[in-house]
């Protein structure tokens, strides 16, 4: 059949895996798995495929999501947990076998960039990629801030579903009607509050007793759990250093490789030769990997060495050897002025004042790289029984894949363990590594081989956010009495992450559709609105970045919202207050973060505030920076007060620590995040010239949770990243009357 | 071979002497709560204490460190405690991540052993090191809870 235009997106990778997966799990009980799901050691019982008890009472809850500093692992937790009634001091958590229970349906819907109406067509091209790549129906992956919201029902009713078989062990053990017994703090007690047994003591009860359909859920008045600040279950090991990350996997016998990647991207290395003419001690072998070149040895620190001193490769080029950044400026400028849009999209209707002024700014964010603090690695260890992987990555069923792949072994003889991932930001699903470090561990079958890149082989090898650029258009009309607006329009150009994705992790045909972040029409109530979205297809790699595209599309859009509110001489606060009008959700985030800043109060000369809102993951966030400009030169981003409302919170001291968290990301991007391209290769290399905010520059921050009792449940890791750059910049402008329109914010 | 102490015991090295003590600490001698972040001393992960000193041992040649005392975050605390910088990170949840965490625990120990009481300003002077989560506020709440705790505060 030919493939639908329209089809394209996300490629229809995750269209296939949200028929595949969406269809399969019409209810959550489908979700459940079965008792022997979980490994279970000599003292444990398995109540459902996401939860075990033991005969210390312990509960064991599993977790397939990545722990990469979200504190899911606690916020899953806590959903099985809180229907359970168990005590939070006795749940432990553990990474589940590769399952298709454990599969993120939430992710494969998010990104989807459909609006509702075309519904149709998000079938038709599912099934078109359900038949095109058959095995691959839906991932286990950890992205798109969709973890919580994913596991939010299934979750809950695996905990549900224990409490039940719990009470029925109970009832049984010690004679009593199930109407008469109920959890409390982790132990069946009868109505009257008597202990009747712990969950350890009903281990052998519990086994010969059939899963019943789930009892109905708690509503949220009666959480007991959920809503709580409690502590997370990862703080303990990482502060006694005992967290084991990717890197700190240590396996008899393992090797350890570093890696040079071809210097352009897209590059190979063709040969190399021994500059000594044989390897020396300690150094087990060179290899040519997908994308570089390896060297194993006892030491990665002396095989990194190496790698510098001891060879010289032969490189082939990639495709776009001279590229450099300025040239791929002028392609954008050109593709803003006369680039075909692959999406046009038109709110409202467009009038013709008989007297207009017209505003125009054009803005522009660069390449990033993702920086997590954890190099990028991968272990691997081919056997005769098939393949290992111990990676800390952002979807072990991508992992698996790829590894099969390279292996050439089927998916089932391939186990990926996840570790503790240091920083993740959308960095690791890509699968790069695995596919280094499994053609590493093919050459030394037996041999386990921990790939570790240098800080310089991360930088200048990522999949980067992509540089974009972006005009704006206001029409005012200016026929008498006070300037109002008529209506706004904007071009957009830039690559797309979810086009480029498919492409090169599954071979999928790239289809030119923008990434759908980018494309999300504001909240605001604009009379006319118009998006032409350019993409621009080019050789650099680009991938997801914390909050993807809302992360630049929310300066253009943000910023100019504040230009426009200048222009009509209006208070930037109240000019997006009376557009978000029919809005209250977003409305009283705005409001909130507005009052608790003080929005209005005055400040010293050389100080301002700025706002800025943005609506992403289905969590609404709204900051207000406040900057001091001292000589007109030197920037200070003093303290950033923000708002979200994201629905039902599981753990308000976790989403607070995100909001935080994703501000100062987005930070040290607004501030000094830019990887520029000479020669075909980036420029940048450590944190000495892609440096990032540290405790000196970072400013005081205070998070206030909006309850709008809404029941959709938001995700937190990425919707505090997009508003700071703009809420930055809008800031600027209230204290110098300078409007920066380049990221990263340069004062000179 | 090449002596120092590491934790409080005596271990024996057979490495380069120019190889760093981060990749002595994680290769030779299984060590691995130091982490490897940059390689040139730019992010602090890597930070251990050289007879009291918070160092960044990706830039220090295991030669420098022969003859001396290095603790790591594993050997912090004392006699099965945790030391009160870990149960004032504990106290204020810091870590997310947690990759950058060892090294901010083993700069502030040190910040607080050679200044008791530490301004905002001095802490910001001190830690430099990077965290990409962005726990910096948390951290500085948790130094100062720490030196509360150093002080007798329960």
């Amino acid at each position: 059949m030919k493939f639908p235009r329209r089809t394209a997106i996300i490629g229809g990778f995750l269209g296939a895996g949200l028929l595949g997966v969406g269809f399969w799990f019409a209810r959550e009980r489908d979700r459940l798995g079965h008792r022997r799901l979980l490994h279970l050691k000599p003292d444990e019982i398995g109540l459902n495929g996401w939860v075990k008890i033991a005969r210390d009472s312990s509960v064991t809850v599993a977790v397939p999501r990545a722990e990469m500093g979200q504190g899911i692992q606690t916020a899953l937790a806590m959903l099985v947990a809180e229907e359970m009634d168990a005590r939070w001091d006795q749940v432990r958590v553990e990474e589940p076998p590769e399952h298709v229970v454990y599969r993120n349906v939430d992710i494969l819907i998010d990104g989807l960039p459909f609006s509702p109406e075309e519904v149709g067509t998000v079938v038709e091209v599912a099934q078109w990629m359900a038949g095109k790549i058959g095995g691959v129906l839906g991932v286990n992956a950890t992205g798109g801030s969709t973890s919580t919201r994913d596991a939010w029902l299934p979750m809950r009713t695996a905990g549900a579903v224990a409490r039940d078989l719990l009470l029925r062990a109970a009832s049984r053990k010690a004679s009593i009607p199930v109407s008469d017994l109920t959890v409390v703090d982790g132990e069946v007690r009868k109505l009257d509050g008597a202990k009747v047994a712990t969950f350890g003591e009903l281990v052998d009860q519990v086994e010969s007793l059939p899963v019943l359909p789930p009892p109905p859920l708690k509503k949220p008045s009666a959480f007991k759990l959920i809503g709580k600040p409690l502590p997370r279950l990862d703080v303990p090991a990482k502060v006694a250093g005992k967290a084991t990350f990717g890197i700190d996997v240590r396996l008899p016998g393992m090797l350890y490789a570093a890696v040079r990647n071809a210097p352009t991207f897209g590059g190979e290395a063709l040969e190399f030769t021994l500059k000594q003419g044989k390897l020396p001690k300690g150094i087990e072998k060179v290899l040519v990997v997908p994308g570089g070149i390896a060297a194993i040895g006892t030491s990665w620190w002396k095989a990194n060495r190496f790698l510098d001193e001891g060879i010289e490769v032969t490189w082939q080029a990639g495709p776009d050897p001279k590229l450099d950044s300025a040239t791929l400026w002028k392609r954008y400028e050109g593709l803003l002025v006369d680039g075909k849009p692959a999406l046009t999209r038109t709110l409202g209707s467009e009038t013709r004042p008989a007297q207009v002024q017209i505003l125009t700014a054009t803005y522009r964010a660069p390449y990033l790289a993702h920086a997590t603090m954890e190099p990028m690695n991968c272990t691997a260890r081919v056997g005769p029984d098939g393949v290992e992987v111990w990676m800390p990555n952002q979807s072990p069923t991508l992992m698996r894949l790829i590894a099969a792949r390279i292996a050439d072994v089927p998916q089932d003889s391939v186990a990926v363990h996840t570790t503790f991932l240091g920083g993740g930001f959308g960095r690791r699903a890509e699968v790069d590594l695995v596919r280094q470090a499994v053609t590493c561990a093919l050459a030394l079958r037996g041999t386990p081989v921990q790939v570790l890149w240098s800080r310089e082989e991360d930088i200048r090898h990522d999949f980067y956010r992509p540089m974009a650029l972006a005009r704006w258009r206001a029409d005012i009309d200016s026929a008498g009495g006070a300037p109002k607006l008529a209506g706004v329009s904007k071009r957009q150009v830039g690559q797309s992450p979810t086009d480029q994705f498919p492409a090169r992790v599954l071979g999928l045909p790239a289809q030119g559709q923008p990434e759908g972040n980018a494309v999300e029409n504001p909240p605001y109530a604009f009379p006319f609105y118009r998006l032409e979205a350019i993409v621009a297809d080019g050789s650099v790699p680009v991938g997801f970045w914390r909050s993807v595209g809302h992360s630049h599309t929310a300066f253009f859009d943000e910023s100019f919202v504040d230009e426009v509110a200048a222009a009509l001489k209006k208070d930037p606060f109240e000019f997006r207050r009376e557009l978000l009008a029919n809005k209250p959700r977003h409305l009283k985030v705005l409001e909130t973060a507005a009052k608790e800043a003080g929005w209005g109060a005055p400040l010293p000369a050389g100080s301002g505030r700025g706002i800025a809102l943005r609506a992403s993951f289905g969590s609404i966030v709204a900051q207000v920076a406040e900057v001091a400009v001292p000589d007109g030169k030197t920037l200070q981003v003093k303290r950033v007060t923000c708002a979200i409302d994201c629905g039902p919170v599981v753990n308000p001291a976790i989403v607070r620590a995100q909001m935080e968290s994703g501000i100062v990301y987005g930070l040290s991007a607004a501030l000094y995040g830019e990887i520029t391209l000479a020669d075909g290769a980036v420029e940048q290399g450590n944190f000495t010239d892609y440096d990032a905010v540290r405790l000196a520059d970072a400013p005081a921050m205070s998070v206030h949770l909006v309850d709008s009792g809404a029941s959709f449940v938001g995700g937190v890791g990425e919707p505090g990243t997009p508003p700071i750059a703009p809420a930055v910049a809008n800031a600027i402008f209230a204290a110098t009357g300078k409007r920066l329109r380049d990221l990263p914010l340069r004062l000179v | 071979m090449i002596s120092l102490t590491v934790n409080g015991q005596a271990r024996q090295v057979d490495a380069e002497p120019e190889k760093p003590l981060l990749w002595v600490l994680r290769e030779d001698l299984n060590v691995v709560g130091p982490k490897f972040g940059c390689g040139v001393a730019a992010c602090g992960a890597c930070t251990v204490h050289v007879d009291g000193a918070a160092v960044r041992s990706c830039s220090l040649p295991l030669s420098e460190a022969a003859g001396k005392s290095v603790v790591t975050i594993e050997g912090l605390g004392q006699g099965g405690q945790l030391h009160a910088v870990q149960r004032a990170w504990i106290e204020n949840q810091v870590p997310q991540c947690g990759y950058c965490q060892p090294g901010f625990i083993m700069a502030a120990a040190a910040l607080l052993a050679a200044n008791a009481k530490p301004s905002d300003s001095d802490i910001d002077a001190v830690l430099s090191n990077i965290c990409r989560c962005g726990t910096y506020s948390a951290i500085r709440r948790a130094v100062h809870r720490a030196a509360a705790i150093l002080g007798g505060v329960p």
